[in-house]
C-alpha cells in the first residue's frame, strides 16, 4: 500500500479591523492556522472528527508529506486507513494551536503593524482563545457538527474547552491523559521551563529573532518537559544507570549516563523545531486552563448532558494523574452526562498517549463505532 | 436459530430474569456489570440508556469496545456522585455478598435509582445446610466454590435474610423470584415453593414505599 499523502494547508481570518478579542481582552489579527485533513467529508457533513494536538505537537497528524518525509506525522499509529480514527470513514481534521510556531500565528509570526515579529508584543493567548480560533476554522470548512474530539493533554484541555463553550457543535469527546486545571505541580514545572528560557542571556526579553535565539534556555525547557512526560519505571527501564559509551565514571560533567544523553539529545533536538517563546505561551496558556474557576465547574451545564464522553488516564502518569481524571468523570456523572472512563495500565508515564497500545485503539474504535451509529 | 435467542440463551439465567423485569428506554445503571453482557443485550433488544461500572480495566475496554457506556471503578465509591433518582433501574446481580458495607449502599441505590434489582446465591440452600450439618465445613457448591480462605463472598445470605433487612430498612419488595440454575448459569428454573431451602439463587426488586 503506497504512503498516506498530507498536506499542510492554511486559513486566514480576523483581518483588521475584524481582529479576534482575546479572553484577555487584547486583539488579534490577522490570525492564520495551519491545519490538515485526511478522508473526505461526506454530503451531509456528519463524520468530521477534530483532533487536537498537546504543547509542541503541530497539525501534521497522520501520513507524509512528500517522498523525502522520513517520519509520518505524531499520531500515526491511531489515524489513517483502517486505524482506530479510520480516515476512510472519518472526515479527519487537526490544526495548529493559536501561540505556536508551526504553521498558525504565534510570537514568531510578523506583526503587520511593526513588519517584524512579535516576539513578546504578542498577546497572551488562553486555552479558550486557542478554541475559538480552530472554531473558525470549522465553521470555514462548513461543519456545524463534529462527530468526535479527541486530544491528550494541552489538546485534552482544548477538548474540554470546546465542551464548555460550544456544546452544540459536539456529539462525542475524547479527552485523554488530561485535567481540568492543571496542578501546583504541573504549573512548578511549567515555570522551571519558563524560567531556563527567559534567563538565557540570548533570550533578550523575547526580541530575538535577529539574532541568536535562547538554545540552551530551550533545550533545558525541553529536558524538563521530558522528565515530566517519562516515569520512574520507564526511566529505569529504558535507561537505569547504564553509562553512555563509556564503562568507567568520567570523573567529569560531559554526562556519563545514557539518561543525560538522551535528554541532552531531545533538548537539542527540539531547538531545530520549536521556537523559545511559542514555549513561553503555550506552557502559560495550559497553567492558565481551570474550568473550574468562578462560580462553579464549566462542565456542569444542560447543554452537555447530549455529548457522549470517553475519558482515558494512564496508570503512571504523574503529570495529569488518574484522579484528575476521575475527578472529570465525577464532574461529568454529576451533570448527568453519557461518560466512560478506562484507566490503562502502562508504564511509560503522560507520553503514553502518543505510544502505540492495542488498549487505546480498542477503546477509541469502539466508542466512535458506537458515535456513529448513534449520532 | 436467531441472533437474540442465541443471545439469550448465552446470558446467565439470573440476568435473563433480570432483563425480563426492565422496561424499555429506562436508564439503566449496571454494578459489576462484567463483559456487559446484561448492558449488551438491553441497549439490543430494550433500547436502554445503560452505564455500567467495572473494575477490571480488561472488562471495562471489552465494554467500550462493545459500544457500552462503562466507568472503571469501584462502585461502592462511584454510586455517590449521581444526582437522585438518575436511574429507572439500579442492577447488582451475584455481587452483594462481595460488598463490604450492605446496610450503606442499599440505601444509597435507592437514591440514585427508582427502583433496585440485586441478585445473591443463597446460603439458605439445603445442599449448603447438609454440608454444615454434615461435615461441619464451611459449604463449597457449584454457586460457591471457594473455600473460606480465599473467598471475595464475605457476607453471608439467604433469601429470608434479606427479606428481613428489607422490612425492616423500611424498603417495599416489588417483585421477587427464585430460581435454581445448571450449566454453568446458562440454564435454570423458577422456584415456587419453599424458596429459602431450594433456590440456588434469589432475584429481588425493591423501591422506597410511595
Amino acid at each position: 500500500m503506497s504512503p498516506l499523502r498530507v498536506e499542510k494547508k492554511y486559513y486566514t481570518f480576523a483581518e483588521p479591523p475584524d481582529e479576534m478579542i482575546l479572553d484577555s481582552g487584547a486583539r488579534l489579527g490577522p490570525i492564520t492556522l495551519a491545519y490538515e485533513t485526511l478522508g473526505s467529508l461526506n454530503e451531509d457533513k456528519s463524520n468530521a472528527v477534530l483532533i487536537l494536538h498537546a504543547c509542541s505537537g503541530d497539525s501534521h497528524v497522520a501520513g507524509y508529506y512528500d517522498e523525502d518525509d522520513k517520519r509520518p506525522g505524531w499520531w500515526d499509529t491511531m489515524v489513517g486507513p483502517g486505524k482506530p480514527v479510520d480516515t476512510n470513514r472519518y472526515f479527519v481534521i487537526c490544526s495548529n494551536i493559536l501561540g505556536s510556531c508551526m504553521g498558525s500565528t504565534g510570537p514568531s509570526s510578523i506583526n503587520p503593524k511593526t513588519d517584524k515579529p512579535y516576539g513578546f508584543d504578542f498577546p497572551m493567548v488562553t486555552i479558550k482563545d486557542m478554541v475559538k480560533a480552530q472554531k473558525r476554522l470549522i465553521d470555514h470548512l462548513g461543519i456545524k457538527k463534529i462527530l468526535s474530539m479527541l486530544g491528550g493533554s494541552v489538546g485534552g484541555m482544548q477538548v474540554l474547552r470546546w465542551c464548555a463553550d460550544y456544546p452544540e457543535m459536539v456529539q462525542s469527546a475524547i479527552p485523554i491523559a488530561t485535567t481540568t486545571r492543571h496542578s501546583a505541580q504541573a504549573i512548578a514545572f511549567n515555570e522551571v521551563a519558563r524560567q531556563a528560557i527567559m534567563s538565557d542571556p540570548n533570550w533578550r526579553g523575547g526580541n530575538y529573532y535577529d539574532g541568536p535565539g535562547p538554545d540552551h534556555g530551550l533545550a533545558v525547557a525541553r529536558m524538563i518537559g521530558h522528565v515530566t512526560y517519562l516515569s520512574d519505571e520507564s526511566m529505569r527501564s529504558k535507561f537505569g544507570r547504564r553509562l553512555q559509551n563509556r564503562s568507567t565514571l568520567s570523573f567529569d560533567f560531559n554526562g556519563d549516563f545514557e539518561v543525560e544523553s538522551y535528554l541532552r539529545y531531545q533538548g537539542s533536538k527540539f531547538v531545530e523545531r520549536f521556537d523559545a517563546n511559542s514555549l513561553l505561551y503555550i506552557t502559560k496558556a495550559g497553567d492558565y486552563f481551570d474550568l473550574e474557576r468562578g462560580d462553579g465547574n464549566l462542565l456542569i451545564n444542560d447543554a452537555l448532558t447530549g455529548i457522549r464522553f470517553l475519558v482515558i488516564s494512564f496508570t503512571s502518569d504523574w503529570l495529569y494523574p488518574t484522579y484528575q481524571s476521575k475527578n472529570l468523570v465525577s464532574v461529568l456523572k454529576k451533570n448527568g452526562s453519557d461518560v466512560s472512563f478506562c484507566e490503562i495500565d502502562a508504564q511509560w508515564g503522560h507520553d503514553a498517549f502518543l505510544m502505540p497500545n492495542a488498549q487505546m485503539n480498542k477503546l477509541i474504535s469502539g466508542f466512535l463505532e458506537r458515535i456513529s451509529h448513534e449520532c | 436459530m436467531s441472533a437474540e435467542r442465541k443471545l439469550v440463551e448465552n446470558t446467565r439465567f439470573d440476568l435473563q430474569i433480570i432483563a425480563s423485569w426492565i422496561k424499555p428506554e429506562s436508564r439503566i445503571l449496571d454494578l459489576g456489570c462484567g463483559n456487559g453482557d446484561l448492558l449488551y443485550y438491553l441497549k439490543e433488544y430494550k433500547k436502554t440508556h445503560g452505564t455500567g461500572i467495572e473494575r477490571s480495566e480488561d472488562k471495562v475496554a471489552r465494554c467500550i469496545e462493545r459500544g457500552l457506556t462503562v466507568l472503571q471503578g469501584d462502585f461502592q465509591e462511584e454510586v455517590h456522585d449521581y444526582p437522585d433518582l438518575n436511574f429507572d433501574f439500579v442492577i447488582l446481580s451475584q455481587t452483594l455478598q462481595q460488598v463490604m458495607n450492605p446496610e450503606e449502599l442499599i440505601p444509597e441505590l435507592l437514591r440514585i435509582g427508582r427502583k433496585v434489582i440485586v441478585s445473591f446465591p443463597n446460603f439458605g440452600h439445603w445442599l449448603i445446610r447438609l454440608r454444615i450439618l454434615f461435615t461441619g465445613q464451611a459449604p463449597v457448591t457449584d454457586q460457591l466454590p471457594y473455600e473460606w480462605y480465599n473467598t471475595p463472598n464475605i457476607r453471608v445470605i439467604t433469601i429470608r435474610d434479606f427479606k428481613r433487612f428489607l422490612r425492616i430498612t423500611g424498603v417495599r419488595l416489588a417483585r421477587e423470584i427464585a430460581i435454581n440454575t445448571h450449566h454453568h448459569d446458562r440454564e435454570g428454573h423458577i422456584i415456587k415453593h419453599l424458596t429459602n431451602l431450594r433456590a440456588t439463587y434469589g432475584i429481588m426488586m425493591f423501591e422506597r414505599p410511595a
